[in-house]
């Protein structure tokens, strides 16, 4: 079992901390490095965002997490592939509840544009630059972000679209 | 809100596609299926499209409930004429919120909700599942090898039965019907044998954290002989009907092209991506189980044509013929599951004479078993290209969350590019050569 602990405190890749869970690298980005720590990655090879997701850490918030990074509410998870290398590279980035907003990678990589949507979908984190951030697995007027920790199994109704009642 | 409320309020007009005065350019260039920052040239021919109010162009709807789309994918298109000039993707008609679920679901009984999410492919789902969920407890060195030869064997089984649909459907959508008729006729023989091993056809919830749920039943190596010797006439004869044919070449050749550098940026993989002559595959060059013991090729396309994507998933299969032989020449005798008290349920058999032995039988049915703090992902090759799993645990029976990387989800963000400027009848062949599989896609 790896833990936090296993690695040297001071390690760290584009200038955010590292961690390994599992023996599988993790970089920590903060939100102003967010942007910068991807073009950086790009470069190094990692040329492919295979993933794109978040976690709703509500009910769970003290998580391990490298010295220097406040854990927030949300965190926004990539997982990046390098195909030349063939390595993983995923990246934990804190996103506050207070201000559920990150950059969008659209720029970066056109194809994260319909994961970010899922996430503001499911757990309302907003992205700046986003080409069109609508729902997109819920009907766009449903209320609340399905995948929050806050939001209970079952409690809407079931509806149909334009049923009589 | 009463429940009334929210029936008269539903609607779904923000995602679908807008006219496109109403869109800015970022918007425009997303929906036109620009992935690379156009050249200068291009944005300029961009401009010059023509405009909503000169009525030449028309918002047509494809689906969800068109045959070809493959379950309830819609598609909202702009025509102009026959020409395809905008496509946008509308999902989530299949979305029952599994993700969601799965949080609600133990580890044990995880396998059950992520083998319905691909259902073709359900092996694979059950697989990243159980190989993230044993990376979490640290035990995923010491699963026996009999258990890592049969999940070899089960999920390359899994990719011949998927890609023998995809034939089938593929023949489908194109007019050559009796093609349908030919896939399922093969996929049922592979089907027949998943049946005798698992119980099931599909939705198995056969590979499970620890090993797998049964050992392979009396018979099943001449089972898989008999479909392997089947399997090699049939695609010469597959070849025959529609490779070598000039309709077939015609329908597809040239049409829904995408080049590496765009596969890349959309994040596709499988057949997609290794159709644009990227050699990318995960059983390869991210070797798992004993994928980096055996001997096979990847296929490569080079056109990143429709027709490519055929033929790549007409070769996996022989591919997966070749790994199966070398499967049952080095299938080894021994446990199918690892012995470890923590996560392996006891022998029936125990459980008539032994009282701990039931006790334990029930609290790790009901209860589950805990896993440690942690985070992990895993991905492995699935017919449809990378299924991911990513694991939260806070320490309980419970996942705290997961998230399932569907390929077909990925896939089918490469639609818009892939149609843009093409004939709306070849739509349904675009369609189609993505291979989507609805459930994977809204899960």
């Amino acid at each position: 079992m790896t833990d936090m602990s296993a690695t040297p405190d001071d390690e760290s890749l584009f200038g955010a901390p590292v961690s390994y869970s599992r023996g599988q690298k993790v970089v920590h980005p903060s939100r102003e490095q967010y942007v910068a720590v991807l073009k950086q990655a790009i470069d190094a090879g990692y040329t492919m965002c295979s993933d794109l997701t978040a976690v709703d850490y509500l009910t769970h918030p003290g998580r391990e997490l490298p010295s220097g990074i406040a854990a927030e509410r949300f965190e926004v998870v990539l997982n990046l592939v390098s195909i030349t290398e063939r390595t993983r590279l995923r990246v934990r980035v804190q996103v506050p509840e207070a201000d559920a907003t990150i950059a969008s990678c659209f720029d970066l990589w056109p194809g994260t544009e319909a994961m970010e949507r899922e996430v503001f979908d499911m757990f309302g984190v907003r992205f700046d630059g986003h080409p069109d951030l609508t729902r997109i697995l819920m009907p766009e007027d449903w209320e609340g972000h399905p995948l929050r920790k806050d939001y209970a199994i079952g409690r809407i109704p079931v509806q149909f679209k334009g049923a009589n009642s | 809100m009463t429940a009334v409320e929210n029936v008269r309020q539903t609607s779904e007009g923000a995602q679908e596609m807008r006219p496109r005065s109403e869109l800015g350019a970022k918007e425009l260039m997303r929906e036109v299926g620009s992935v690379l920052r156009m050249s200068e040239a291009e944005a300029a021919q961009l401009g010059q499209m023509p405009t909503d109010d000169e009525d030449q162009t028309m918002i047509i709807n494809m689906g969800p409930q068109h045959p070809s789309t493959h379950g309830v994918l819609r598609l909202m298109l702009e025509l102009q004429g026959e020409t395809v000039l905008r496509c946008k993707p509308v999902i989530g008609y299949l979305h029952t919120g599994m993700e969601k679920t799965g949080e609600d679901l133990t580890f044990l009984q995880g396998g059950t909700n992520v083998t319905r999410m691909d259902y073709l492919s359900p092996f694979n789902n059950e697989l990243v599942f159980s190989m993230a969920t044993e990376k979490l407890l640290g035990i995923d060195g010491d699963v026996p090898e009999r258990a890592v030869w049969m999940r070899m064997l089960l999920s390359e089984m899994n990719r011949m039965s998927s890609h023998l649909l995809f034939l089938a459907t593929n023949g489908m959508d194109l007019g050559a019907v009796s093609m349908m008729l030919y896939g399922w006729r093969e996929r049922e023989e592979v089907l027949r044998f998943f049946q005798k091993v698992t119980g099931l056809r599909m939705n198995h919830n056969f590979i499970r954290p620890g090993g797998l749920a049964a050992d392979l039943p009396p018979g099943w190596r001449d089972d898989v002989l008999s479909i392997l010797e089947m399997l090699p006439p049939r695609l010469e004869e597959y070849d025959i009907l529609m490779t070598d044919q000039p309709i077939w070449r015609e329908r597809l050749q040239g049409v829904g092209v995408i080049t590496a550098e765009e596969a890349l940026a959309l994040g596709t993989s499988g057949p997609i991506l290794r159709s644009t002559g990227v050699p990318f595959d995960l059983r390869r060059d991210m070797p798992y189980l004993h994928y980096d013991e055996l001997e096979f090729d990847v296929i490569v396309g080079s056109y990143g044509d429709a027709f490519d994507r055929y033929a790549i998933r007409l070769n996996e299969i022989r591919e997966s013929i070749k790994i199966v032989y070398q499967i049952l020449d080095r299938m080894p005798s021994g446990d199918y599951r690892i012995q470890n008290k923590k996560v392996t349920p006891p022998p029936r058999a125990r459980i008539d004479e032994s009282m701990e032995a039931l006790i334990h039988h029930f609290k790790i049915f009901t209860e589950g078993f805990k896993v440690p703090e942690g985070e992990v992902y895993v991905g492995i090759e699935s017919p449809r290209g990378e299924i991911g799993c990513y694991i939260v645990s806070d320490g309980g029976p419970k996942p705290y969350r997961i998230h399932m990387r569907a390929p077909s989800f990925v896939n089918i963000q490469a639609l818009p590019h892939m149609m843009r400027g093409g004939l709306v009848a070849d739509a349904v062949a675009v369609i189609s050569s993505v291979d989507p599989v609805l459930g994977d896609v809204d899960r």
